[in-house]
């Protein structure tokens, strides 16, 4: 039998998986072909989705991007025997968009079945969780310190330090949360790892809860992302009947177990302690810190907090041990991480590869510069609450640190591309208005700020007492930065000023 | 979209009953309402208050807060364009025009045939832009001829 992979990705059937798999199982057995149909991940080149692959004798071959028009012409030429054909992109493990990359976190994603518990284990699933419970808690807790793994949400704050917090504090409940809100735009890793491998997100959330002692976990899932939450939903039900959750992980007779809680359509709840309220049950207002969610989290017990592809790291960290996950990456930015190329991007998908790599491979590289075929005039890193670069000044190199000194950030590693046609001031004007419409509530700057922000914008760009209203502009966005207690009213500024300060000829100025 | 059943205090309260006992749970049981009933009707408000031991104000702060949450019936249809920047570098913004003129409102209005239009901020589908939610269903790499067609496929499903 022949394995025939069309990814089950919401991206993929966002432009017609669905039908194409269909249509190929169909047009299989019409022609006297029995084939296997597995729904995996995307491997990421979302360019070339709807992405078909198939398993000849263990190589698995390419073909993308495929429309229901291209089935029957795709097995008339043979592909259930790897064919040539001009969709055919030659062995996917040599593509090399991807063989250029460090798969860590991703490893497992598009090329499983998401679900299958054979095919996780077949692919190290598990490995790092096994070992962890032959470790002393402490132990555990001092390899994810050693690793330098950091939080991939956007603070970049090491997890180990938040773990030990939790493991040392004193307390009949702990909690482990992890915040898969993933709201910026320009980022999709999170889903696409919860769709992709959902099984890495749960291991890593088990070792975390077994680590620092803590007996539940909740994963706070958008619900911008349905797909997600089954996919979530029905791995949780097989870890529980496997045995990987629940009284007695892995017959070790302790208790992890697991609860997606779906958001309601607030970006804001992704700042972990508006998380955290909108967890409780209540609006999702931001907390002041301290005290720290890792001391006083949920329910005011203390909670381990980390995003997504943090957790999903962890069972490699475990599994492969510190020193190898530490050997990847530069300076104080350990591992790899997930960049995210989206906007208008000829190659647009996940790079998963160590720190360091440049803004400008990754933007020229890899993504081939703009899906228009227009000249590249903007990049906007870390989601809306991240500064514009100009295509001049992609030479800086993706880490936390090389990152903050260009004045810029990495977030959550999203990477959004706009071509010549942008209205920068517009882009301003937006942030503005995002932060209006998304704010809290809870402090005066963010909430009324923002408002303002999108008037006195408005003014500029009709020309109306132009030098005033810049400074007025400038005094805000100095008041928001300063006086905003989480980042949503901190960081609007970055992306208004850095449109600003580089595009003045787009705000009726001089250029 | 899927029939709801109809609001009944009955109902509601059964609904409720379900939720009371999990940890944190007004948000969750406004949720479970309105995914029964489609929207969570006004009387929710002080049956949730009094059966989570709520305060009403607190109920009702949950249920303004949060954009999910809607408090009349729910539409036929409801179309939610993506406008965060990943989708406007590719051209949301000539994406939702097209749709607000298919459908003869702005945006954030129902049209006379009960086909909601919502902006939404992200659907995590920022390679393959412009997005769209329909019907809970992820669209990618949506033109303005598409919106089109999607939206006459929805009228004519309620015809």
């Amino acid at each position: 039998m022949i394995t025939v992979y069309v990814p089950g990705d919401s991206a993929a059937r966002s432009v017609g998986a669905d039908t194409i798999a269909t249509h190929l199982v169909a047009g299989a057995a019409a022609r006297g072909h029995d084939v296997r149909l597995v729904r995996n991940g995307s491997r990421g080149m979302l360019w070339l989705e709807p992405f078909v692959e198939v398993d000849v004798n263990g190589t698995r071959f390419g073909y993308g991007p495929v429309t229901s028009d291209d089935v029957d012409s795709l097995l008339d030429a043979g592909i259930l025997e790897g064919a040539h054909h001009p969709l055919a992109h030659g062995t996917v493990d040599q593509i090399e968009w991807l063989a250029r990359q460090q798969r860590v976190t991703f490893a497992r994603v598009g090329v499983i079945d998401p679900l299958s518990v054979a095919d996780y284990e077949a692919h190290g699933g598990l490995a790092g969780l096994r070992r962890a419970l032959t470790l002393a808690d402490e132990d555990v807790v001092a390899e994810v310190l050693a690793s330098g793994l950091r939080g991939r949400g956007g603070a970049g704050f090491p997890a180990g330090i938040k773990w030990r917090t939790v493991l040392e504090a004193q307390s009949d409940q702990k909690y482990v949360c992890c915040n898969a809100d993933e709201g910026d735009s320009g980022t999709f890793a999170d889903r696409m790892l919860m769709e992709g491998d959902p099984f890495t997100l749960l291991e890593g959330m088990t070792i975390a809860g077994l680590s620092v002692g803590a007996t539940q976990g909740y994963v706070y899932l958008r619900s911008e992302y349905p797909d997600a939450i089954t996919r979530l939903n029905e791995a949780i039900t097989i870890a529980r009947t496997e045995g990987w959750l629940g009284n007695d992980v892995l017959g070790s007779g302790r208790v992890f177990d697991v609860e997606v809680r779906e958001g309601a359509g607030s970006y804001v709840c992704g700042e972990e302690t508006a998380m955290l309220e909108s967890l409780e049950g209540r609006r999702g207002m931001v907390r002041p810190k301290p005290p720290v969610p890792a001391l006083q989290g949920l329910f005011g017990k203390p909670t381990v907090i980390n995003n997504v592809l943090t957790l999903a790291s962890v069972p490699m960290v475990l599994a492969d041990g510190a020193s190898a996950y530490q050997s990847l990456g530069t300076g104080r930015s350990r591992g790899t991480q997930v960049f995210q190329l989206a906007g208008n991007i000829a190659r647009g998908g996940i790079v998963e590869t160590a720190f360091g790599v440049s803004l400008s491979e990754l933007v020229n590289d890899f993504g081939a510069g703009t899906r228009s075929g227009r000249p590249v005039r903007a990049v906007q890193v870390g989601g809306p609450l991240g500064a514009y670069l100009r295509a001049d000044a992609l030479d800086v190199a993706m880490d936390y640190e090389a990152l903050a000194d260009a004045g810029a950030m990495l977030g959550h590693g999203g990477i959004v591309v706009f071509d010549d046609t942008v209205d920068m001031a517009q882009q301003a004007r937006f942030a503005m208005e995002f932060c209006a419409v998304e704010s809290c509530g809870k402090c005066t700057p963010c909430r009324i700020g923002s408002r303002r922000g999108v008037e006195v914008i408005d003014r500029v760009i009709a020309g109306v007492d132009r030098e005033a209203n810049l400074m007025l502009l400038d005094d805000l966005c100095t008041l928001m930065t300063d006086g905003s207690l989480c980042a949503m009213g901190g960081l609007t500024p970055l992306p208004v000023r850095s449109a600003l300060r580089q595009w003045p000829e787009d705000f009726g100025g001089n250029s | 979209m899927s029939a709801f059943a109809p609001w009944t205090t009955e109902r509601a309260e059964a609904v409720v009953t379900q939720c009371a006992s999990r940890p944190g749970p007004v948000l969750l049981t406004l949720q479970a309402l309105q995914l029964e009933f489609g929207y969570v009707h006004p009387d929710a408000v002080p049956l949730v208050a009094r059966s989570l031991n709520v305060s009403r104000a607190e109920v009702h702060g949950v249920l303004t807060y949060y954009h999910d949450l809607r408090t009349s019936p729910a539409p036929a249809h409801s179309v939610r364009i993506c406008v965060a920047e990943a989708c406007q570098s590719v051209g949301s913004r000539d994406l939702m025009h097209r749709a607000e003129s298919e459908l003869g409102v702005s945006v954030g209005e129902r049209s006379s045939d009960t086909i909601d239009l919502e902006a939404v901020y992200c659907l995590g589908n920022c390679a393959l832009g412009p997005a769209a939610l329909v019907d809970g269903q992820l669209l990618g790499r949506l033109s303005p001829p598409q919106m089109s067609e999607v939206i006459a496929a929805l009228r004519s499903e309620t015809a």
